[in-house]
């Protein structure tokens, strides 16, 4: 069953072609991967899912549902949870209230908010700085209050945009953990990454996209291998 | 209402409003480069009409002559200004400059309200009231004159961005203030030069305002939003754009006055004002902030 | 539990206040609260949504002016009165906030359309002949010997204590907004509106909440203004610099903050008036040396302590962030 479907997506920004006729599904509980050369089309993906932008042409549809063309706001409230790429912390805010924020979107007292982000904080070992202001973080840390506050408002589908960059492989890992543990509670993740150590250990399915089109969609061990693939964005010597 | 009434209505609106683009001009120049929105714009100019009116009661210096002087005087101070005090402010939150900005206007209009009391000073040449007879049109000297320097000014600051050297970096580090820094220009010393240039335009325009007008300290804060309406319906950071919004603006003030309520002259350009910010914030010719 | 001895020390000061106090400090323990009052009113738009307003004087201008039309034309009291008021400073910011948001209108645009409506509603009213014009709308001033509540005529303590009042309601309003779902979602909003909306915050809407309960506390302030000075004068209410004084003590104080605004109105008015006397003390008659003295206090806060004084004393105070 798929929770998302993205069906002959296509978006242009002033006669470039960003996303040419994309279609794709994501099965619910699924945790897949979307790879590719940078300008290929992944984060304008993202961003005509998650409301930032409108699509040209094509549909995407969250459990049944069309979600193209609802403003970020409907569709976070439709189950999508998103990070950003460049982190967008809430800087003057501590990590709590930051997670809060997020929390209210399904609890709309306070309290019980709080509850949850604590919770959440837990789950991504941001217990402990919970009173630090979110400005003063180190990446990694701002990348989980990222994740976690996304968490925080209840998603089915929580889409991560290249939440490894800038990570070293002993924090990939954890991260990787951590989503591992979210997958198996059910819930379903798309993520688009280039760290290729993280999509090996986490995907089930991974797409590979080039100049808005897709060249490749399967299992990660034969998308590697696929010529088209190297040739154009892993390269010949692959270590995965 | 004779076409001859209307006709010389616009075309006195006309001449003040190459004076009042000679004004935006200034404003434009600073948006556009340092990107500062300079809410202390019209309390400049009404500095330069003191000063104005100063070197006239002293010296008997006619304001066209005495553009020279004042400009200068605030081209350096507009320099200092940018350098010493603004410039930090350009990576803070923009409200934080703003507000910078009103400070400085809050001070320099009460201070010259200390300094020169409430009540209107002027000047008065002796062609003041003169005016040329053109068939059924008449237009006054003083206005003609005014109008010209105006013309001049702009015309020298158009001349000055197009083919000089350091013009052309000021126009590179409007356009890419990273690239600009890259290929080594001295962005910090050509922001000050530009709000240098800024304030220099406001002091021409000061000058060449008193002939046209009294100035007491209350004028200020209607030039700056003066200055914003011409600013924003022609286009924040184009140069054409501040001109034409000033003809525009001097024409629509003008003819507001003739057909409503003199008293009710700004009340269109803060319709207008409101209009352009909600329909096209970039104005006419200007590109996106 | 400090802060709450304190606050409690400083309600009793303030409610003992006219008991020992001659009628001048009074008088200026009234005008700062007023202008602790609308800070407070402001800094729902601007330190918790992150709008910036210069238009503020629209609004008391329109509160003062309808509840005075009432009471001179008509004969209703102030207390009927105050609710048209309000409703009309909250459809007045919601119309503004309306345009500018769906318009995507924001930062020193938006600050310049506020400046904008300001001042076109300044010279509208120069021209409502009906509300009095440039000549000005007058309240009959009353008896001052004692208290009449429903009509706003009485001593001045008894305007002391309706600001009074007027502030400590403001205060408890916006310190349980602060730590509401609105007050979240307000902060988020106020740092970064992309992240606020993809956490499901339909930033629209809370955006224009924040400006009509703005609005509609400054109303207020514009009916006390009415009944207490008795006289309206388009040129003074709608002024920018009205607008100006309304930010100062925000600003000056901690824009965002609860105790913020109220600390920095108490100092700018007392200083300010400090100044006036001392001035008139040394035998000069300098109009503008207060407003200069606005200007440079701005000037030196926004310079080296912009995010005003109340959080390095709080932090000293040994009190939490957001008190």
């Amino acid at each position: 069953m798929a929770l998302l479907e993205v069906r002959s997506l296509s978006k242009s920004f002033r006669g470039l072609r960003a996303v040419a006729r994309v279609s794709f599904e994501v099965p619910e509980g699924g945790l897949v991967a979307l790879i590719g050369p940078n300008g290929a089309g992944k984060t304008t993906i993202f961003n005509i899912a998650a409301g930032v932008y409108a699509a040209d042409a094509g549909e995407i549809v969250l459990a049944g549902r069309r979600i193209d063309g609802l403003r970020p706001d409907q569709v976070c409230a439709a189950g999508v949870g998103r990070t950003f790429q460049v982190v967008k912390p809430f800087a003057g805010l501590s990590v709590l209230d930051n997670v809060i924020v997020g929390a209210l979107r399904a609890e709309h007292r306070v309290p019980a908010a709080r509850r949850k982000a604590l919770e959440i904080l837990d789950k991504l070992s941001l217990g402990a700085k919970r009173d630090l202001p979110a400005a003063s973080l180190t990446l990694p840390d701002r990348k989980r209050l990222e994740v976690a506050r996304a968490l925080a408002t209840g998603p089915r589908l929580l889409l991560l945009d290249e939440v490894m960059a800038g990570l070293r492989p002993t924090e990939c890992d954890q991260m990787v953990e951590v989503f591992r543990a979210l997958n198996r509670d059910g819930l379903t993740i798309l993520l688009i990454e280039h760290v290729m150590r993280a999509v090996m250990a986490l995907a089930q399915k991974v797409i590979v996209l080039h100049h808005g089109e897709i060249i490749a969609q399967g299992a990660p061990a034969e998308v590697v291998r696929d010529p088209a693939v190297l040739e154009c964005y892993l390269g010949e010597e692959t270590e995965v | 209402m004779s076409v001859s009434l209307v006709a010389n209505v616009v075309i006195s609106g006309l001449l003040t409003g190459l004076v009042y683009g000679l004004m935006a001009l200034g404003l434009s120049v600073i948006f556009g480069v340092v990107r500062v929105v300079n809410f202390a714009h019209g309390e400049m100019m009404t500095v330069a009409m003191y000063a104005a009116v100063l070197l006239f009661g002293a010296f008997k210096l006619d304001p066209i002559l005495a553009a020279l002087p004042v400009a200068a005087l605030f081209f350096f101070i507009g320099y200092a200004l940018q350098a010493g005090l603004i410039n930090p402010f350009i990576t803070r939150p923009e409200h934080s400059q703003f507000i910078l900005l009103v400070a400085l206007a809050t001070i320099i209009t009460n201070v010259m309200l200390m300094v020169f009391g409430p009540d209107a000073h002027s000047v008065q040449t002796d062609y003041q009231l003169d005016s040329w007879a053109l068939g059924q049109i008449i237009v006054d000297k003083a206005r003609v004159y005014a109008a010209l320097s105006a013309l001049a000014t702009t015309a020298g600051l158009f001349a000055f961005f197009r083919f000089s050297r350091t013009g052309t970096a000021i126009r590179a580090c409007a356009d890419n203030h990273l690239g600009a820094l890259i290929v080594g220009l001295n962005v910090k010393h050509l922001y000050a030069l530009t709000f240098g240039l800024g304030a220099a335009c406001v002091a021409v325009a000061g000058c060449m305002m008193t002939l046209l007008v009294e100035v007491a300290p209350s004028v200020g804060p209607s030039y700056t939003l003066l200055g914003f309406v011409i600013v924003i319906v022609g286009g924040l950071g184009s140069m054409p754009g501040a001109l034409l919004g000033g003809v525009l603006i001097g024409v629509s003030e003008a003819l507001a006055g003739l057909f409503i309520d003199p008293s009710a002259k700004s009340m269109i350009s803060f319709a207008l004002l409101i209009v352009v910010l909600l329909f096209r914030p970039h104005g006419l010719l200007g590109r996106r902030a | 539990m400090r802060a709450r001895l304190l606050l409690g020390a400083l309600g009793a000061g303030l409610i003992a206040l006219p008991q020992f106090s001659g009628s001048y400090i009074l008088s200026l323990a009234t005008l700062a609260l007023y202008f602790a009052f609308t800070g407070q009113a402001w800094n729902v738009m601007m330190g918790f949504a992150g709008q910036l307003s210069l238009g503020h004087s629209l609004f008391v201008g329109l509160g003062a002016y309808a509840a005075a039309a009432l009471f001179v034309k008509f004969g209703i009291g102030p207390w009927a009165g105050l609710w048209v008021a309000m409703a009309l400073c909250v459809a007045a910011g919601t119309a503004i906030g309306l345009l500018a948001f769906r318009f995507g209108i924001s930062g020193v645009y938006f600050a310049l359309l506020t400046i904008a409506f300001a001042e076109f509603t300044r010279i509208g009213f120069d021209h409502i002949g009906w509300l009095g014009g440039p000549g000005g709308l007058f309240l009959k001033v009353g008896q001052r010997t004692s208290w009449n509540l429903a009509d706003l005529r009485g001593t001045p303590a008894m305007f002391y204590y309706v600001m009074l009042a007027l502030t400590a309601g403001a205060f408890a309003l916006c310190a349980w907004l602060l730590k509401s779902r609105a007050g979240y979602y307000w902060q988020a909003i106020r740092e970064d509106e992309d992240a606020a909306r993809a956490l499901g915050i339909n930033t629209f809407r809370w955006k224009l909440m924040a400006v009509a309960i703005s609005a509609a506390m400054t109303s207020l302030a514009g009916v006390f203004f009415a009944f207490y000075y008795n006289n309206l004068f388009p040129e003074q209410i709608f002024h920018i610099s009205q607008s100006i004084e309304i930010i100062l003590g925000p600003i000056v104080g901690g824009v965002g903050t609860l105790f913020g605004p109220i600390l920095g109105a108490v100092l700018l008015t007392t200083l300010a008036d400090s100044l006036t006397n001392l001035v008139a003390a040394m035998g000069l008659d300098i109009p503008g040396v207060k407003q200069v003295f606005y200007g440079v206090i701005l000037l030196l806060v926004i310079m080296f302590l912009p995010n005003g004084i109340w959080p390095p004393i709080a932090k000293r105070l040994g009190l939490g962030r957001k008190d």
